[in-house]
């Protein structure tokens, strides 16, 4: 039962961190989009990053990956700072957009070739065939991705992702978009990252989402991490659930029952 | 320089050209118009125009290569727009790879792709007559040209492909172009032109090119005119090279 409670994290996983955040700050013109975001996430975890639509939850993600930069505070991954060793942090990163990024035009098998010598790796067709087999992609690899299921596409997104084996991972809205059963599979492919020993960072706006797959949740609203937990901590936040009587109104069945009187009731035995 | 700068450009040229062998329709069109404005000006226009020269084809063709030309380059900003747009842009970026290196393989690609229009066209004005006495120095120094103005026109295009908001935004840009060589040498002699049409029409880019081409081509004395055209071509090249990258890292920081 200890080991399933939770833990806040002591200074010294902040300092493992593979992911440090302080004090981050972005503006788009006069729109302040990140007012001091904090968050650290320890290697080899999940951590879901929840929020409405247009909370910053995509501006987080884009200065951590080196796409964007931010007005003030820091931010290191890898323990690599995203403004100063951005090379380095690339090195150690991968992002799989809101949008499945990858090209129509090539087959399922190019994308992962092209990303694959993209990384420099040694031997890029081979890279490729693993990673059809463990995506269930093999059929359809030799197939333009233009043809391909929203769902496909997304896992094909998330392989070309893992090529390299980066220590950390970025899923901005993995699932958005998805029919239900697209949207098991990839869980089902984030939660085999975590198992071998990847960080996790992912954004969504699903709140099922978040209580399936991640170890610690932070909500970031107007701006700010409002909140920072794990499922059990965050549900303590709110008073726990307790019996209440209301009064029932009667129905139209009720009153009808009433009515017609125990003539029925007793037919009903 | 990244260490890394050419094999990635060469990686990434690879993508862009497997795009345009499946998708071939994007040569042909580039090839139709110019080929079009070819047959008009050609069967329907050249009987009447009096150019001094004994083949309106041999005339014409100079001004219809850069035609072929400023219609391709709208194809670069088109395919960098769907970059931009995909995710894909954002997923390279996001990489360790040589930054810069996305951009020249767009541009690599504009090369070939224009290149390969550019013989489509000269074997259309071979079918319709065009003879020429050039050797293969004059060959080489026509395609020098050719070169020299499509890597200009192409960082020109870039800027679009890295800005617009929408697909027609990306290529517009190339229309102005295409109509340029009409104010120009490429059809008409400029001497019947009124004074201040013909004073546009000698001073800009497309005539100098024009004539230098041509000249090249009936293996008269290229003069003055081809140094004008080398330094038009170098100098919207160093410009719009500049202000791409300028855009480019705007876009990508």
């Amino acid at each position: 039962m200890l080991a399933a409670m939770s833990i806040p994290p002591t200074p010294d996983q902040v300092e493992q961190a593979v992911i440090h955040v302080h004090g981050l700050e972005k503006s788009f013109k006069q729109l302040k989009v990140l007012r001091g975001v904090d968050i650290d996430v320890a290697r080899g975890t999940i951590f879901a990053l929840l929020g409405s639509n247009g909370a910053g939850k995509t501006t987080v993600v884009k200065i951590l990956s080196t796409l964007l930069k931010a007005d003030a505070g820091t931010a290191r991954v890898n323990g690599f700072d995203v403004a100063a060793q951005a090379a380095d942090v690339r090195e150690s990163i991968s992002l799989t957009g809101q949008f499945a990024a990858v090209d129509e035009i090539l087959t399922g098998r190019e994308n992962l070739v092209l990303v694959a010598r993209l990384r420099h790796l040694r031997n890029p067709g081979a890279v490729a065939d693993d990673l059809l087999r463990r995506f269930s992609l093999t059929q359809a690899g030799t197939r333009r991705v233009a043809t391909y299921s929203g769902g496909m596409r997304r896992r094909l997104d998330i392989a070309m992702s893992l090529i390299g084996n980066p220590p950390v991972i970025f899923l901005d809205e993995p699932t958005t978009g998805l029919d239900p059963e697209a949207r098991i599979e990839v869980w089902q492919a984030v939660k085999e990252l975590a198992k071998g020993g990847t960080t996790v960072l992912l954004t969504t706006q699903y709140l099922d989402e978040a209580e399936h797959l991640a170890d610690r949740i932070a909500i970031l609203h107007e701006g700010r991490i409002i909140v920072n937990g794990t499922l059990n901590e965050l549900k303590q936040l709110l008073p726990p659930a307790e019996v209440e009587y209301v009064e029932k109104q009667p129905t139209l069945e009720d009153v009808f029952l009433t009515l017609v009187g125990a003539r029925t009731d007793k037919e009903q035995r | 320089m990244n260490k890394h700068f050419l094999g990635d450009t060469a990686v990434l040229l690879g993508r862009s050209l497997r795009h345009i062998t499946r998708s071939p329709d994007t040569i042909i069109t580039t090839a139709i118009m110019p080929i079009a404005f070819m047959l008009l000006f050609v069967y329907v226009f050249g009987g009447a125009i009096e150019t001094g020269s004994d083949s309106y084809v041999n005339y014409l063709l100079p001004g219809i290569l850069l035609i072929t030309i400023a219609s391709g380059i709208s194809y670069t900003a088109y395919r960098l727009f769907l970059d931009m747009q995909g995710g894909i842009f954002e997923r390279f970026q996001s990489m360790p790879i040589a930054r810069s290196s996305v951009l020249w393989a767009h541009v690599l690609t504009s090369l070939v792709a224009n290149l390969i229009s550019l013989v489509v066209v000269v074997l259309v004005a071979l079918l319709m007559g065009f003879r020429t006495g050039a050797g293969l120095l004059g060959w080489l120094a026509v395609a020098g040209i050719l070169v020299l103005f499509t890597l200009a026109l192409t960082w020109i295009a870039v800027i679009p492909g890295l800005t617009a908001k929408s697909v027609d935004g990306a290529s517009a840009f190339s229309y102005p172009i295409i109509f340029l060589p009409f104010i120009s040498s490429a059809f008409v002699p400029t001497d019947t032109m009124p004074g201040p049409v013909r004073a546009f029409a000698e001073n800009q880019p497309v005539t100098s090119i024009v004539n230098a081409i041509r000249d090249l081509f009936t293996q008269q004395p290229v003069g003055t005119d081809i140094w004008t055209a080398l330094a038009w071509c170098a100098g919207i090249l160093v410009l719009a090279y500049l202000f791409a990258n300028l855009t480019y890292r705007r876009k990508i920081s």
